[in-house]
């Protein structure tokens, strides 16, 4: 073991989350200097590792080393004093602080109980001229663009000291340009003797910009590379799933006719999206997490204003400038944020299920009380929610029974097009077979049906169709009968959501 | 909670936690009746308990108005302001101008509810802060009254605006009437109609109710329009009970308003409340101001013993509802 050039090991960590076993035993090492990237699918575990190694959450179990000596932090602030900082995906800048204010965070020059601002600007400014970053240190963090709150950030990490930076998918708000600089950026710390653990979805950007790479799936540690030594088809194949398949209780339906279509969809995060959905199909929307799956359906389901592009639900152009137009013309959605999208927690099943489902069931200015408390107790009980009456709040449930609770109400709507995001996101084993078997059901009475999903075996299992999203577009289609006569594989779905 | 997937979430001990997290006011309200009872011979004459049900009245008025605010995760801080400005109005309109008493009434109440459109328009429209669009508007209201009555009383000698608190139906004192109509039809609207479900949805989770089809923005000006409406009514009882129109009433009484909310159990962080637990509210806050001005003890010690019930009550539902929330 080459001990005198390896900055930061660790060893068999485990993290558990709920039910969810998030990191199963993995172990990273990562040598001084170096550029590491870490790659695999969504929810492979690698930010949940970093966030560990930082110390915003902490590792059920496992060994950290860090130069030499046993690693173990609270949080972020004392990462931060021992040397290792962390860039993450969304940066959130103070945007009152100024830029010598921002980098001074949590270690500000004092003169007894007073800032000693004017020390602070000073020494700023001598850092940002050897980064040739020509502001102010008065400038205000607002002011600047996402590349520069970045920058500030490296700057920051290597003026308190870092000698290991964690940078979170550091590209997936810059441009061109601004990535190149970034690169140049990452390539001076290397000089430096800093080491950079890079998280990226890009593989062009990881064979330009890493020494090695750790392969990571399913929270398990997969393998680690010379990027010299490995070809892009090879590490593909590292990250590709489970060699057992996953059983899927996916029951084939007669597809009707075209229930819903978009034509030339355009919005924040996804450009130019066509596509159209039958009556009895699942259409799975497969793709990275940001790659513009749930944006498109958010604009669907009228939760955001598209930019341009026409929909049709029947055959009829459709506008829906909110929710309420949309579920009135029989479209609902499922969505990937629970907590904030899910339910009212503080309320009971009953009032959650009917929520979006009371004009129909009026007369009058009153709900017909008996009817509902009917109609929620059978939906209910067709969805097989685990509670001990209809009464009881949301709290109360597990996330599954949360998530067949949303599920009912949007039955008891009886839509034309459901749109489901994860929908088996962070639900147990036994009510996710429930939820997909209910799936099935709505699909064979004829309703169409969108699902998005990260798991790419969901994806599989249940779609009758898949589309590929790639950064904002579809960049391909898969049949059933590809999937079912295994000529498109996990493998190639997976490199075209990467781009390939 | 419910790991196993076992059928029955709850134990005995936590239906006890329930029923106490739900019905625990109700039964402080009980003790503290039963105690005033037996402790205080002069209140427990039918006479009494009649005075105390028109005393809480104008509080009772603006209490469900506020609990309806407070339901979708705001608050109203003008309610006082906006009976001051009824009183005014209805000085202007009824004796300075001679109209109709109850064409007064009607105008004056309808302009507080505009008033709660302006401050459910600008919450819900630019997503403002209530506390500080009410506290605005609290000042504004207040100086409009004061410019429409140059900051002078005026008696209100009119004899059949004079009814509006003296007046009685049967043995029963019409604004005691008017509190029994309005607590029918409060339960009726919050637990019974359509805008009662999208009101608690709306301060239950934001988010939630707008993904179910829910116009939070309307349903939160609703809210800010039965509070206008409500205060507005309770103006003009107050304005008929003190009989004189001025500027300076009903200072402070958006804090007795939301004493009663918070003793009946309505949630500050939005999306829980009930009519009859406002009304326990209501009547607690009504028996502390009774019992303590019957036993002799001075009005100084009834605002602390207030104060103290607050914390009490939020204490009581922090702790019985811990589990759930």
């Amino acid at each position: 073991m080459a001990q005198d050039d390896t900055i930061f090991k660790c060893d068999n960590i485990t993290k558990t989350f709920g039910g969810t076993k998030a990191l199963r035993g993995v172990r990273l090492d990562v040598k001084k200097g170096e550029v590491h990237a870490l790659m695999g699918e969504n929810g492979a575990g690698k930010s949940t590792l970093m966030n560990c190694v930082i110390g915003l959450i902490k590792a059920d179990s496992g060994t950290m080393e860090f130069e030499g000596q046993p690693y173990s932090v609270r949080g972020p602030v004392e990462a931060m004093e021992k040397g290792i900082y962390m860039i993450h995906q969304e940066l959130h800048p103070e945007p009152h602080l100024s830029i010598a204010e921002s980098i001074f965070l949590h270690r500000e020059n004092m003169r007894g109980i007073f800032l000693n601002k004017s020390a602070q600007n000073a020494r700023t400014a001598e850092i940002l001229k050897k980064f040739n970053f020509n502001y102010s240190p008065r400038t205000l963090m607002k002011e600047l663009t996402l590349a520069q709150v970045q920058m500030v950030e490296i700057i920051k990490a290597v003026s308190s000291d870092a000698r290991m930076i964690i940078m979170d998918e550091p590209t997936s708000s810059l441009d061109a340009n601004e990535t190149e600089h970034l690169f140049n950026t990452i390539k001076e710390l290397q000089a430096k003797g800093v080491s950079v653990i890079y998280i990226s979805h890009r593989m062009d950007e990881i064979f330009e910009i890493a020494d090695r790479v750790s392969v990571f799936r399913d929270g398990q540690y997969i393998g680690t590379k010379l990027i010299s030594e490995i070809t892009k088809s090879e590490l593909i194949t590292m990250m590709v799933g489970r060699t057992v398949e996953a059983v899927f209780p996916k029951v084939d339906v007669p597809i009707g006719d075209e229930v819903f279509r978009v034509e030339g969809l355009s919005g924040k995060g996804f450009r130019d999206i066509s596509f159209c959905v039958h009556a009895g199909e699942i259409l799975g929307l497969s793709g990275l997490v940001g790659s513009g799956r749930s944006e498109t359906a958010r604009a669907i389901f009228g939760l955001d204003r598209p930019e341009s592009g026409s929909m049709y639900l029947n055959g009829e152009k459709i506008t829906n400038k909110n929710t309420r137009q949309a579920i009135r013309k029989g479209i609902c959605m499922v969505n990937e944020d629970r907590k904030n999208y899910g339910l009212c927690l503080l309320r009971s099943i009953r009032e959650n299920v009917s929520l979006p489902n009371l004009e129909s069931r009026q007369k009058g200015l009153f709900i017909q009380q008996g009817r509902e408390k009917r109609e929620v107790k059978d939906v209910a009980e067709k969805l097989r929610v685990k509670a001990g009456s209809i009464e009881h709040t949301g709290f109360s449930l597990s996330g599954g029974n949360q998530q067949k609770v949303v599920l009912a109400k949007w039955i008891m709507a009886s839509p034309k097009l459901m749109i489901l995001d994860e929908p088996t996101r962070g639900v147990d084993v036994g009510a996710k077979s429930e939820i997909h078997t209910m799936m099935c059901e709505f699909a064979a009475k004829g309703m169409a049906i969108l699902m998005i999903s990260s798991e790419i075996e969901e994806i599989m299992g249940m779609s009758d169709r898949i589309l590929i999203y790639h950064e904002g577009r579809i960049n391909g289609e898969v049949s059933r009968e590809e999937i079912v006569n295994g000529t498109m594989s996990q493998k190639e779905i997976l490199a075209k959501e990467f781009g390939q | 909670m419910d790991k196993k997937g076992s059928k029955s979430i709850y134990t005995n001990k936590d239906e006890l936690r329930l029923f106490m997290g739900k019905y625990g006011i109700g039964v402080i309200l009980f003790v503290m009746l039963i105690a005033l009872i037996i402790t205080v011979p002069s209140f427990r004459t039918t006479s009494n308990f009649i005075n105390i049900l028109k005393q809480v009245s104008i509080n009772g008025m603006i209490a469900y108005g506020m609990c309806v605010v407070i339901a979708t995760g705001g608050i109203d801080l003008a309610v006082g302001a906006q009976c001051a400005l009824v009183a005014c109005l209805l000085g202007q309109f009824i004796m300075k101008m001679g109209m109709n008493v109850l064409l007064s009434c009607a105008l004056a109440v309808l302009f507080c509810a505009a008033l709660g459109f302006v401050n459910g328009f600008l919450v819900a429209k630019f997503n403002m802060f209530p506390f500080v669009v009410t506290l605005s508007t609290q000042l504004i209201i207040r100086g409009l009254a004061q410019v429409i009555s140059s900051a002078q009383a005026i008696s209100m000698t009119n004899a059949q605006f004079k009814l509006v608190y003296l007046g009685m139906v049967g043995p029963i004192p019409f604004p005691v009437v008017m509190l029994f109509v309005v607590t029918i039809l409060m339960y009726m609207i919050l637990h019974w109609m359509k805008l009662g479900r999208y009101i608690l949805a709306t301060g239950g989770n934001e988010k939630a109710a707008i993904a179910s089809g829910v116009s939070v923005f309307w349903t939160k000006i609703a809210a800010y329009v039965i509070s206008g409406f409500l205060s507005g009514v309770a103006g003009v009882i107050l304005t008929s009970k003190t009989s004189s129109a001025q500027s300076n009433l009903a200072v402070g009484y958006e804090t007795d308003a939301v004493a009663a909310c918070v003793i009946g159990g309505t949630s500050f962080a939005g999306g829980v409340a009930t009519t009859p637990g406002v009304l326990i509210g209501i009547l607690i806050i009504g028996f502390i101001y009774n019992g303590m001005n019957l036993i002799g003890v001075n009005s100084y010690y009834q605002t602390i013993v207030k104060g103290i019930m607050i914390i009490a009550a939020v204490l009581l539902d922090l702790v019985m509802n811990r589990k759930n929330r």
